[in-house]
């Protein structure tokens, strides 16, 4: 088998697996609780929330524990919006955020929150002038990801959370993407708040965590005991929670090297392709993009198509054609970034990462080709 | 992935009927509003009777399949016989499809249909 959906979930680290063993069956203590067996549960979260506040160079009381990147993206837009409501009720956020942030934007909408959804160009970047444009006295927070899961692109963030500073608005970005894979730097790039997932990373599967700068002002998301200082109640997912930190301490180590070796198999593949398959489309900004992430529009044929035969070679990718989604709705990113349906259609996510080698894309770029030549066969579109 | 039936996925690795008519008696082009999927059928008709029928789609595998299995079963029928065929008689042909995949086989049903239908005028036409 051929994995190359990084972006929806990467394997569990063996390493990160075995440090989290001890706690489901061992050591399960509740950290809440006074005996030793619950002190040491309680320093196995307490270190696991330092090694993710030293891979953000953050403060680890900056950090709460959540139930993933959905979670904590929830979280950070809710909490802050009514928190704040005070002050004002507008957000912003852009037309291509992952849906954890689209839905959570509409939920509020309904609620009374006028949100604005900002454009994006052809790359998949952020209109900051349309952003500065939109700020008004009323607004609150701004919400803009770090990188897009589905075509790579990677925004500024740094300009943004200079944007937003000046006009005393808070900045939350989603970099469920992005943590782990590349540097990210909270004070560096001078974001308020924060979501990453750890199964992004190799880590497990239902746990994430939110950065919160402290002083931000932002309600709890899950009212019930004394957990995450209040902030985030429900005990702890310590196995989890314990496997991201593990994940962090990983990833701090080793993603320079990674980025390296990983790339080098992304551009080999995209070049590949691009060579051997007439008309199609590389998404997504040229520099700026995810090392590990090669989003393409293969014209006059449908995703869903070429995913079921890349699977019979056991190849293992994504699409955002309509086809491919429960709602037959061709992917909203491609969409923004001015892609004619048709074309976004025949949209393929290659998403490499630790275990794809040489051989992984040789293969790909074989398979491929003949993959489409069948099915544009097939297709009425082409005339090739 | 899909949880398709072995018919399904055999009929969309090995499609068959595939490409143009190009004297056909009558060409369905349809399009399917929901994904955007395209799909033309091409029928060549002799006394009343399919005697040949190709397709081109643009879609998903179900689309494909579906394509497939409506032109063999109109091939050699009658037209009125060949109006008879639902999206239900195809689906059925390929052991059914997932529920979110129904539609696709609409596009096969309208596609002949619609193939039928240009016959038809094109031959008032003619007479
Ligand atoms: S044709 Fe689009 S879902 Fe089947």
């Amino acid at each position: 088998m051929i994995y190359m959906d990084y972006n929806a979930t990467t394997p569990t680290d063996e390493r990160v697996l075995e440090e989290m063993l001890p706690y489901f069956s061992q050591e399960y203590g509740n950290p809440s609780s006074i005996y030793s067996l619950a002190q040491r549960a309680r320093n196995a979260v307490e270190q696991a929330r330092e090694r993710v506040a030293k891979l953000l160079n953050a403060d680890p009381r900056e950090i709460i524990f959540t139930s993933g990147g959905t979670e904590a993206d929830n979280f950070a837009l809710k909490g802050v919006a009514y928190a704040n409501q005070d002050k004002g009720k507008h957000i912003i956020t852009s037309q291509i955020e992952h849906h954890a942030v689209l839905n959570a934007c509409k939920f509020l909408e309904k609620q009374g929150f006028p949100v604005t959804y900002l454009p994006v160009d052809r790359w998949g970047v952020v209109d900051i002038e349309a952003l500065e444009k939109s700020i008004t006295p009323q607004t609150i927070l701004i919400s803009i990801m770090l990188a897009n899961n589905e075509v790579g692109t990677i925004q500024p963030i740094k300009i943004i959370a200079e944007i937003a500073k000046k006009h005393g608005v808070y900045f939350h970005t989603d970099a469920v993407q992005g943590v782990g894979k590349i540097p990210v730097d909270v004070n560096d790039l001078g974001v308020d708040l924060l979501s990453l997932s750890a199964h992004k990373f190799y880590g497990p599967k239902g746990v994430g965590a939110l950065y919160v700068r402290r002083g931000v002002r932002i309600l709890p998301f899950i009212n019930g005991g004394e957990q995450e200082k209040g902030r985030r109640a429900g005990t702890e997912n310590v196995p989890g929670i314990v496997g991201l930190g593990k994940a962090a301490e990983l990833a701090q180590r080793e993603m320079e090297e990674e980025e390296k070796r990983v790339k080098k198999l992304r551009d080999k593949l995209e070049q590949k392709l691009v060579q051997k398959i007439p008309e199609i489309i590389v998404n997504g900004h040229p520099q700026k993009r995810l090392f590990n992430t090669l989003s393409i529009c293969v014209k006059y044929v449908e995703g869903e198509s070429m995913l079921m035969n890349l699977d019979k070679e056991g190849i293992c990718a994504s699409s955002g054609s309509a086809c491919t989604s429960a709602s037959l709705e061709p992917s909203h990113v491609l969409l923004a970034m001015g892609i004619p349906p048709e074309v976004a259609h025949g949209s393929l996510r290659f998403s490499l990462g630790k275990f794809n080698r040489e051989a992984d894309v040789e293969k790909v770029s074989e398979v491929l080709p003949p993959i489409v030549e069948e099915l544009r066969r097939v297709s009425p579109f082409w005339e090739g | 992935m899909l949880e398709y039936t072995e018919k399904v996925l055999e009929h969309f690795r090995n499609p068959r009927n595939v490409g143009k008519i190009e004297d056909a008696d009558g060409v369905g082009k349809v399009g399917n509003p929901m994904c955007g999927d395209v799909m033309v059928i091409y029928i060549k008709v002799k006394d009343e009777k399919i005697v040949d029928c190709k397709f081109q789609t643009f879609g998903c595998a179900a689309a494909i399949a579906t394509s497939s299995m409506v032109t063999e079963l109109v091939k050699g029928k009658d037209i009125n016989e060949a109006l008879n065929i639902t999206n239900k008689t195809v689906a059925d042909a390929l052991d059914g499809l997932p529920a979110i995949k129904y539609h696709c086989s609409l596009l096969a049903e309208q596609g002949i249909r619609a193939a039928i239908e240009d016959y038809r005028k094109k031959k008032g036409s003619d007479d």
